[in-house]
């Protein structure tokens, strides 16, 4: 039927590297999470095949958040910054043509959302998401304004860390993620509820983003280096199988 | 001392949050126009074959509350069995999809097109299913799940025949309401808890 080479089934989820379903710290996860164990099985055609998004479908501005909302006629006010990075997978291959999208606040950590009622005023020139696709290399890169830190009800007095909300596609739907940038050297990163729901804190660094000053327009922008890495395919020399076989 | 392994771990997950829909559906947050085209409207154009169908649901957390800041993902075949880019394939059929709980009701629909049954590894087929993967505030990490329906032939299925407690299959089947039409209820928590895989 397909002659389609099997890549294999996905590498099974390292749960450790993820945060637990329920965390009393981040209330709402209380009433969230799943009580029952999940069922584990080795993935199938289902969750190693995937959507795939053309660029055709992109317009010139879509990874340009200082533009976009107001269609390059006038630019959002904050720290401009680039963020930029590689998606590879965890056989350390580079995920090329995947679809990244993302959502922030503006600079005083308000979201353009219906349902965001903090009072700090949104920017008329800031609407607050962007998307792109990577290169041959998996390489991507955003234009956007630094988010602002808010504050949210969960404790009492509780701020997130300035954050941007990433969203990859990887090439099978079983390795399709969401997870958040968080800024160097941000001291409510170590305060954060969410961002501390990840237990290991060598996996909570790798979501905190350095500055990278080579990558740094003078006169222009700032950046900061922000890779990711998704699932990826077991496969040996046994297990070159044609799909549907 | 031994060799050093040369691969590298998962970026850890983190909660799509409530605004994961200025994001991922730009309209529906209020930025409607931001994009030309906006992704993920349906899983199917006009003249797709097969039987169009409507699911309707909602999501409700551990004290049956509806949650109304939901964002579900759907994946799935075309009539045939066969995956968009697969040889074959029909080419109106993308089978992905995001489908986001009504800011009021807390109600989801999808309109798609019934799946065919998809093939094993090594075998075997799969009854026909969508796939789902459930991300919204206080959710970790997305959650992975499957809709079957309820006038097909699931006693063969690999992926149902895994799990152990029985009564806990029929959390993963959609009844039918009407001509076309389907129930599908997810319960994050506690009792009749939908069935969420770790694939």
């Amino acid at each position: 039927m397909t002659a389609t080479r099997d890549l294999g089934p996905l590498i099974p989820r390292n749960r450790d590297a993820h945060p637990p379903a329920y965390d009393p710290d981040y209330k709402t996860s209380v009433f969230r999470s799943p009580h029952l164990p999940l069922i584990s099985m080795e993935s199938t055609p289902s969750e190693e095949t995937g959507p795939r998004f053309g660029h055709a479908r992109l317009g010139p501005l879509d990874n340009n958040l200082i533009l976009n909302w107001t269609k390059g006629a006038a630019p959002a006010v904050g720290e401009r910054i680039l963020m930029h990075g590689r998606v590879l997978d965890e056989n350390a291959r580079p995920v090329p043509d995947t679809l990244i999208e993302i959502w922030q606040a503006n600079a005083g950590g308000r979201y353009r959302h219906i349902k965001d009622t903090y009072f700090a005023p949104l920017d008329p020139n800031f609407g607050g998401c962007g998307r792109t696709i990577t290169d041959e290399n998996g390489c991507y890169e955003f234009l956007t304004i630094r988010p602002g830190a808010y504050p949210w009800p969960n404790r009492g007095n509780e701020w997130r860390p300035m954050h941007v909300h990433v969203s990859v596609f990887g090439h099978s739907f079983g390795q399709r993620l969401i997870t958040q940038m968080y800024f160097e050297g941000d001291p409510l990163i170590a305060r954060c509820p969410i961002a501390n729901t990840v237990k290991d804190r060598g996996q909570l660094d790798r979501l905190v983003a350095p500055l990278d000053l080579g990558r740094a327009r003078p006169m222009d922008f700032l950046a900061y280096k922000f890779d990711i890495v998704l699932r990826g395919r077991r496969q040996t020399m046994f297990e070159n199988k044609l799909e549907g076989m | 001392m031994v060799q050093k392994l040369d691969t590298l771990t998962e970026t850890p997950s983190q909660t799509a949050g409530p605004y994961v829909h200025i994001g991922t559906a730009p309209t529906y947050a209020g930025l409607g126009g931001i994009y030309e085209h906006e992704i993920g409207q349906t899983t199917y154009q006009d003249g797709a074959e097969g039987e169009v169908i409507e699911i309707t649901g909602t999501v409700t957390d551990g004290t049956g509350w509806v949650l109304r800041d939901a964002v579900i993902e759907v994946w799935q075949a075309d009539a045939s069995g066969r995956f968009a880019g697969q040889e074959g394939a029909d080419p109106k059929v993308t089978g992905w999809a995001r489908v986001c709980a009504d800011p009021e009701s807390g109600e989801w629909r999808l309109g798609t097109i019934k799946p065919g049954p998809v093939p094993m590894r090594g075998g075997g087929w799969q009854a026909p299913h969508i796939v789902l993967w459930i991300v919204a505030r206080g959710i970790n990490t997305g959650l992975q799940s499957r809709i079957y329906f309820e006038d097909e032939a699931n006693g063969d299925d690999p992926v149902l025949a895994r799990i152990e407690q029985r009564p806990r299959v029929d959390t993963l089947i959609a009844k039918k309401t009407g001509d076309g039409r389907y129930r599908f209820d997810i319960r994050l928590q506690g009792a009749g808890e939908t069935v969420f895989f770790d694939m």
